[in-house]
């Protein structure tokens, strides 16, 4: 190619951009989201998992759309067209695969995301928004798991959606007629299938993509944190104004986190094509029975990712004959989230530079966290019971309590032990 | 850690180190490029193959036998193939003698759109069996199904010789499904494939080489 | 909320009664396209009178290497289609006056029991003069060892005992196969059901190590790439 010939087509190209710009801020948004946005250098692995949660949400989307052509929300019907879609729609096997282990990759990204976020202190001063508006993306996404995964209508679906419907009737005085608004009926019926269809595949994705926007927005106002915890901004460059420790998003961490969607997919597509069931913790063996309202399956247990909330609320026992204390201590495990950034006292955000104290909160927290979760997929009854001397109480029950405190205690003791946890000085500058 | 402006783009210093970088990132992103574009598209095939008639819709437009031992002369019947209408018309010997008559007032009399009718089907009969005519009801021009005229004259006009009539933009056919010049539509209605199971019997859908 | 409370008392003592079958291993081979199409001719001449498969299309058969002409001669009725759905005519109503329930569509069975349970069951009839059918079966349910279903095969199989004390079997009666031809004959009928429960699954397993091959070299393009690019950053 001669260079008159490339600089040629190059001006073209170039006042075709002109034109657009002039109508719409297209370079001015690529460089400031992209080319422009400066991103701490340190990231470290922890940082794949924001743009896998935005990966796996596209891929939800995609999926979804093409499972709606093929999918019928009627009680009757619904089993069958997920049958359908598994077997007469070419390829459609593929797709549903994709969307149902979506599903539970979403919440694997995510719970690491959020984790990340936990130890790098992500959720402090200024990300307070940042952080409630991930909370947000979290309860949409939950929403979206429980409406979804009422739709291939098996008996998983049906007696899920039927407990989980049944814990707003706990609620005082209004609970009853709350938990019937909902279903639209006396029990889990066509209604509550076609309106959970509404929500699933319309309502929650918008709040979800707007959620997702104002995330985003949100992040390239105030910037990434990161392992440090040190704000980059507060070090520029006198010439150019870009942070010292910063580096363009594009082409540097664009091309990092294609490193880690290429693992991501491996790992997505070791399940999808060689393991869909995942030992039915993402496909359950129940779910393959067809909903029925007069029998219920002889073990239902939450999907996996659900099931540290299941336990709270099996671990409070009924307070003066009512449920009500579970759910709202379930309700409350969910949504403490949100008050991290203002009962974190800590002067430092990184764990790295935290001292032992809050470490071991942390520590039991995480233990706590896995192991209510692991309690949630099997019967309260699955290690047994105590001799007499404890009122033969059951293990599980126990340890799932115990659990529940040390949930709690994380986050109500936590403006205690971040005050005086001994921390360690923080550096000026970032340190890879 | 280093203290030099640590970021953004290539560094100036060293022309040559400088070259040889461009010349290493040049070639992994055409690689990578090119693979990921590759994963794409092989991705995208089973989305676009997902929208294509599925089991269901081949079971349902499987072929279909008809009994075509009461159809009078002179009279037809319609019969359903992948929900279309299909004509079966028993053609007098006076009628077929017809076709050969108005060949001039035809777009394309002698079926020279191969697309229209199976190869065996392209004779001055349109049929297997010349009295036999089984053609798909559905106008080429916008997809309504013509009414049936099958008698010459009539309410057709002095020039009649039978055949069919699109209440939706007036196109009209003869009694082999061949469209009169001067029509909105732009060639002949379509003889689907088919073939003689027995005498009295079509199989409609499968063509009459092709084994089952 | 009382339903709800009962539901979480409930359950978890049913699912620990449920722990307790021991169930033999199904002998699975997906590729072996004689045991599929023994198991389905099987299915089709024992269960589909009473069962239906209705997610199953028999021109599915084209996937263990039957041909239409096989699948038509054989395993059709004489008025059916090879595009049909393994479809039933056993009146849902009266079945469930025959049998107490309707027969379930066994389509996914194997996913929702697994083919180890339908290899038991199968094989765990006995003879028990105080139910209603003159069986029982452990493994449909073990407290009880009620089961509503008839056994459709002890012409094959022959007569079996249970010994209620040791929970073993043995044949009192032999029936037209021997024991190991019998294990085999459930084998093949299992491996077909398994099968048919995801048709797909051949093709998924096969496709999965191009895809993973791909993957590899995908990540190996892309460290590269991102090697290349943060060459620059210290």
């Amino acid at each position: 190619m001669t260079d008159t010939k490339k600089s040629a087509a190059a001006s073209k190209l170039d006042s075709a951009l002109a034109w657009v710009d002039d109508r719409f801020p297209l370079t001015s948004n690529v460089k400031a989201h992209l080319t422009e946005y400066y991103a701490p250098k340190n990231f470290n692995f922890w940082y794949f998992f924001g743009s896998l949660a935005m990966m796996v949400l596209v891929l939800q989307i995609l999926t979804g759309i093409f499972l709606t052509m093929h999918y019928k929300p009627d009680a009757d019907l619904a089993f069958g067209s997920v049958e359908y879609i598994m077997r007469d729609v070419p390829w459609g096997w593929l797709i549903r695969y994709m969307h149902s282990t979506g599903a539970s990759m979403f919440f694997v990204v995510v719970y690491l995301h959020m984790f990340r976020g936990i130890i790098y202190g992500s959720y402090r001063t200024p990300r307070e928004l940042l952080w409630l508006f991930g909370v947000g993306i979290f309860l949409c996404l939950m929403g979206e798991a429980f409406f979804g995964y009422l739709l291939p209508w098996g008996q998983m679906s049906y007696w899920g959606a039927q407990v989980i419907v049944n814990l707003f009737s706990a609620i005082p005085f209004i609970g009853p007629d709350v938990s019937e608004w909902l279903r639209g009926d006396y029990l889990v019926s066509d209604a509550t299938l076609n309106r959970f269809f509404a929500f699933h595949v319309i309502a929650l994705p918008f709040v979800l993509v707007g959620l997702v926007a104002a995330h985003l927005i949100a992040l390239h106002e105030v910037g990434s944190n990161n392992p440090d915890g040190i704000e980059i901004k507060k070090l520029k460059d006198k010439k150019t104004g870009i942070p010292l420790d910063g580096i363009a998003f594009h082409p540097y961490y664009t091309v990092k986190d294609m490193v880690g969607v290429a693992v991501f997919l491996i790992v997505f597509s070791v399940v999808i094509f060689f393991a869909p069931e995942m030992g039915g913790y993402f496909l359950e063996a129940n779910n393959f029975v067809p909903a029925n309202p007069l029998v219920t399956p002889a073990h239902i247990a939450p999907v996996w990712y659900f099931t540290p909330y299941y336990s709270v609320l099996r671990a409070v026992p009924p307070i003066l004959n009512s449920q009500f204390p579970g759910v709202a201590a379930m309700g409350l495990s969910v949504l403490v989230f949100a008050l991290l950034p203002w009962l974190d006292k800590s002067p430092v955000k990184s764990i790295r530079y935290r001292g032992t104290l809050y470490k071991k909160w942390l520590a039991a927290f995480v233990v706590s966290f896995l192991v209510l979760g692991y309690l949630g997929t099997e019967p309260s009854n699955i290690w047994g019971q105590f001799g007499g001397w404890l009122g033969n109480a059951e293990r599980a029950t126990v340890v799932a309590r115990i659990a529940t405190t040390v949930y709690f205690a994380f986050f109500v003791l936590m403006p205690w032990y971040t005050k005086k946890d001994k921390t360690l000085p923080v550096p000026e500058r970032v340190t890879g | 850690m280093s203290d030099k402006q640590s970021n953004q783009q290539v560094p100036s210093s060293a022309t040559e180190q400088a070259s040889q970088v461009d010349v290493e990132k040049r070639k992994f992103l055409i690689a990578t490029s090119a693979v990921g574009a590759l994963g794409c598209a092989a991705v995208a095939v089973p989305f676009i193959k997902s929208m294509t008639p599925s089991e269901r819709a081949k079971a349902a437009g499987a072929p279909v036998e008809v009994d075509i031992s009461k159809i009078a002369p002179g009279t037809m019947i319609t019969a359903e193939w992948r929900g279309k209408p299909v004509w079966i018309i028993n053609r007098t010997d006076e009628m077929t003698a017809e076709l050969a008559h108005h060949n001039d007032q035809l777009s394309d009399p002698s079926c020279e759109v191969t697309s229209q009718q199976p190869s065996y089907c392209k004779n001055e009969n349109r049929a297997i069996k010349p009295n036999l005519a089984v053609i798909v009801g559905i106008c080429t021009h916008l997809g309504c199904s013509p009414t049936a005229k099958l008698q010459a004259n009539g309410d057709m006009g002095a020039n009649w010789t039978g055949g069919f009539f699109c209440p939706c933009h007036g196109s009209k056919f003869d009694l082999a499904g061949r469209v009169f010049k001067g029509s909105p539509a732009p060639i002949n209605l379509v003889v689907p494939p088919y073939k003689y199971l027995t005498e009295n019997t079509l199989l409609i859908g499968v063509d009459t080489e092709e084994k089952a | 909320m009382k339903k709800l409370l009962l539901l979480l008392a409930i359950l978890p003592s049913l699912a620990f009664a449920n722990a307790e079958v021991h169930l033999d291993k199904a002998p699975i081979d997906a590729s072996n396209h004689e045991s599929l199409q023994r198991g389905a001719r099987t299915f089709v001449n024992y269960c589909l009178n009473c069962h239906s498969a209705n997610y199953m299309r028999y021109n599915r058969l084209l996937d263990i290497g039957l041909t239409e002409k096989q699948i038509a001669d054989n395993l059709l009725f004489a008025d059916g289609k090879v595009g049909d759905q393994m479809k039933v005519s056993i009146n849902k109503g009266d079945a469930k006056k025959w049998f107490g329930v309707a027969p379930p569509d066994l389509s996914v069975e194997v996913r929702a029991r697994g083919a180890d349970w339908v290899y038991s069951y199968m094989r765990g009839f006995y003879r028990d003069e105080s139910s209603a059918t003159g069986w029982g079966n452990c493994v449909f349910d073990p407290v009880s060892c009620k089961v509503s279903m008839p056994h459709v095969l002890y012409e094959l199989q022959g007569v079996q005992a249970m010994n209620h004390e040791t929970h073993e079997l043995t044949l009192t009666k032999p029936g037209r196969l021997s024991v190991s031809e019998y294990d085999s004959f459930i084998g093949d009928l299992t491996n077909y059901m398994a099968y048919m429960a995801e048709p797909a699954k051949q093709q998924r397993n096969h496709l999965g190590w191009f895809v993973l091959l791909f993957l590899g070299v995908l990540l190996v393009l892309t460290y590269k790439l991102k090697k290349a690019y943060w060459k620059d950053i210290h």
